[in-house]
Order: C-alpha cells, then sequence, then structure tokens
C-alpha cells in the first residue's frame, strides 16, 4: 500500500508524545496505519465512530474528564461534523485536535475527492480554524505538539492536514 | 407519565453521577428540580448528548455517567447507539425521554409517533438492556438499577408532550461548562500529573515565562 506506514508512526508518536490518550477515528484510505497503531496501542482509548461528528462529542467528554484527544478523520469527516464543532466545541470552549486528510488536494487522481477537496480550506477558514499542513516529517511531532498547545491553551478546535505529501509514499 | 415526574424519580438517584442532559425541556425541568455542579446541559449539538457521556464514561471508568436525552436528538444521532453499543462501558445509563414530538420548536411529530422504537432500535444496535417504560414506578426501578449496575443500558421513557412554560435558565453556558469541568477533576491539574488532570502540555521549544 503506498501510504506511508513510517510517517503514520511519526503522526502517531507525535500524537502520544503530545498527551494524547483518546483517540477517535472513521477509517480512510490515508488513515488505515494511524488507525491500526492506535488499535494496538494498549494505552490509548480509540472510539471508532459510525460518523465524524460523534467524535466531537467523545473529545468534549474526554476533555471535560481530564484527558487529551485527537480525531482522525478525512476532509469529508471534518464536513460531516462541522454542525459538532460550532454548536458544541466553538460554542462551549472545548479544544479539538483534528487530523484531516487532505484528500481531493493537488495529485488527487480520484474524481469523487476533488469537490470536497476544494472545500476545506475554506471551511476551516470560514470556522476560524487554525489550520496547519503536515508536509515535512522531520517537523511533525514538533508541529502536532505546538497544534495540541494552542487548542488546549485556546479552548478551540485546531486543525492539521495531512497531506500528500506526508501520507503518500512513492513506490520505489 | 410526564418528565419532570421521572426526573423528580430519579434525582436523588443522579447525586454522584456525571449527567449530561440535551437541550430544552430536559434540561430546564431538571435545573428546576436543583442545579448541582455534575449537570452539565449541553443546549445545542442535537444528538451529541450520547457522544459526550461516551468519551466521559470511558475517560473516568470508575465514575457513573447518565446521559438524559429525548426522541428528537436521538434521532439525529441513531449511528452513535451503534458506537455506544461497540464500547458498551458499564458505567453508562442514557436515559431518553420519548414524547414523539420536537416540543420545543412547534410539537410536530417526530418518527417514534409514527411507530419508530427507539429501544428496538437501541436493541438492535447492540445495546442488550433497552426497554421501554410507560409506568412511573417501573420506570424509577428500571433507571435506579441501571444507573447503580454495571451494564451499559437504554431505557426509553414514553412521556407526555408536556414541558415548561419557560425555557430560561439562570445559569450561562460556559459556567456550567467550568464547573461541571470542575466536577469531573477534583484533583488540581498538577505538572506530571496523569492521572488526576490533563497531562502537561509538551514544549519542545522549553518553558516560556
Amino acid at each position: 500500500m503506498p501510504v506511508s506506514e513510517r510517517h503514520s508512526k511519526l503522526v502517531y508518536d507525535a500524537l502520544v508524545a503530545a498527551g494524547v490518550e483518546v483517540v477517535s477515528a472513521l477509517p480512510e484510505t490515508w488513515l488505515v496505519h494511524l488507525i491500526r497503531l492506535a488499535e494496538d496501542d494498549p494505552g490509548m482509548i480509540l472510539v471508532r465512530l459510525a460518523k465524524e461528528e460523534e467524535g466531537v462529542g467523545v473529545s468534549a467528554g474526554a476533555h471535560l474528564a481530564g484527558r487529551r484527544s485527537a480525531m482522525l478523520m478525512q476532509n469529508h469527516g471534518l464536513l460531516q461534523s462541522v454542525n459538532g464543532i460550532v454548536s458544541l466545541a466553538q460554542l462551549y470552549k472545548i479544544p479539538l485536535l483534528m487530523l484531516v486528510s487532505d484528500r481531493g488536494h493537488l495529485g488527487e487522481p480520484d474524481p469523487w475527492q476533488t469537490q470536497g477537496g476544494k472545500t476545506t480550506r475554506p471551511i476551516l477558514d470560514a470556522l476560524g480554524i487554525v489550520t496547519d499542513e503536515l508536509h515535512d516529517p522531520a517537523t511533525v511531532q514538533l508541529q502536532v505538539a505546538r497544534a495540541s498547545t494552542l487548542a488546549e491553551a485556546s479552548l478551540s478546535p485546531v486543525a492539521l492536514l495531512l497531506t500528500r505529501d506526508l501520507m503518500w509514499e512513492a513506490l520505489a | 407519565m410526564e418528565r419532570i415526574e421521572c426526573l423528580e424519580a430519579i434525582y436523588d438517584e443522579l447525586r454522584d453521577c456525571a449527567v449530561v442532559t440535551i437541550m430544552g425541556a430536559v434540561a430546564v425541568e431538571l435545573y428546576s428540580l436543583g442545579h448541582r455542579p455534575n449537570f452539565f446541559y449541553l443546549e445545542h449539538a442535537m444528538g451529541l448528548a450520547s457522544s459526550m457521556g461516551l468519551g466521559i464514561a470511558l475517560s473516568q471508568p470508575d465514575r457513573r455517567v447518565v446521559v438524559l436525552d429525548g426522541d428528537g436528538s436521538v434521532l439525529m444521532n441513531l449511528g452513535g447507539l451503534t458506537t455506544l453499543a461497540r464500547y458498551a462501558p458499564p458505567n453508562l445509563t442514557h436515559i431518553v425521554f420519548d414524547n414523539q414530538s420536537l416540543l420545543s420548536v412547534g410539537g410536530f411529530p417526530t418518527a417514534t409517533a409514527t411507530g419508530s422504537d427507539l429501544a428496538g432500535i437501541a436493541r438492535a444496535a447492540g445495546i442488550a438492556k433497552a426497554g421501554t417504560f410507560t409506568d412511573l414506578e417501573a420506570f424509577r426501578s428500571a433507571a435506579v438499577a441501571a444507573i447503580r449496575g454495571d451494564e451499559l443500558a437504554c431505557l426509553v421513557a414514553k412521556v407526555e408532550p408536556v414541558g415548561p412554560k419557560s425555557f430560561h435558565m439562570d445559569l450561562h453556558m460556559l459556567e456550567n461548562r467550568f464547573e461541571f469541568q470542575r466536577y469531573l477533576r477534583p484533583v488540581p491539574d498538577a505538572p506530571g500529573d496523569r492521572s488526576g488532570g490533563p497531562p502537561d502540555p509538551p514544549d519542545p521549544q522549553g518553558a516560556a515565562p
């Protein structure tokens, strides 16, 4: 599978280093390794969702109960979650660390991902969500740590886009 | 039976639980019985009260958690029932007040008015302990047993479509939110404390003033 196992591990290790103890997820191709890592980690509470918006509720509950969490979702999962982000996370000042696979952006070969790809950044922007892009494996840990710190300090959602540069490994 | 009667019947039992309610009549009626710091009223985000309850229950397995939901909200997050069933936290009790209507927004009927059976849906989702209650005493004893018990339960209480005269609550959402957080985190956040409070924020750049 050309999704990078090595870089997925980097992202996962960065989440653990940032103190994340609860991960909610709904699978998609780019997230497969990340979710397996969460699944195999006895120290991680993994919540597999039926729909991504539930993850906002799970993260809100975890935060109020004193546990740091992260959400793993496709950008279409972000679209599914918008009401929860606005009317729970933002209304109630709940930190969310959202790792969003950046499908439909430059290099996307799947036609069905392209419409969502066009909306991802404008929607994050419209929601006022601070967003960063993970491209370079060398900076993943620092970016995840900083995103987590900002989410907790601002009690707000922060999004990290998992880009093709990072998640896709060219076949040798 | 009426929702307020059901709430009165279980009010004392909620004393030591983390309680998450939906917005509208459920919130106002519980509040009217006497607010407590362990009550959180989710004043929007319909459907997510049960997901919040799940997050709390998984994060604090030793704490009893009660979600006070409604038919309109549950119908907005039916998939969430499958997630509850999947993790089945034994410390979570999901109570659904089913008045078969969206009472606070005009009283329009929900799908339970035409036969959709929420307890049946919950059971089919995998929550073995799910039932419908039309009698107050039966509801009370089932709810008390569920809250004290060690199995995820979903109790659907069929209630009259009547609610409070006013939906005003003299409690700001954020005041409620932080009070509830303090209730759930009795141990002050201490540096390096991973058991009571949240972990220290990592600071790869070194501590800043």
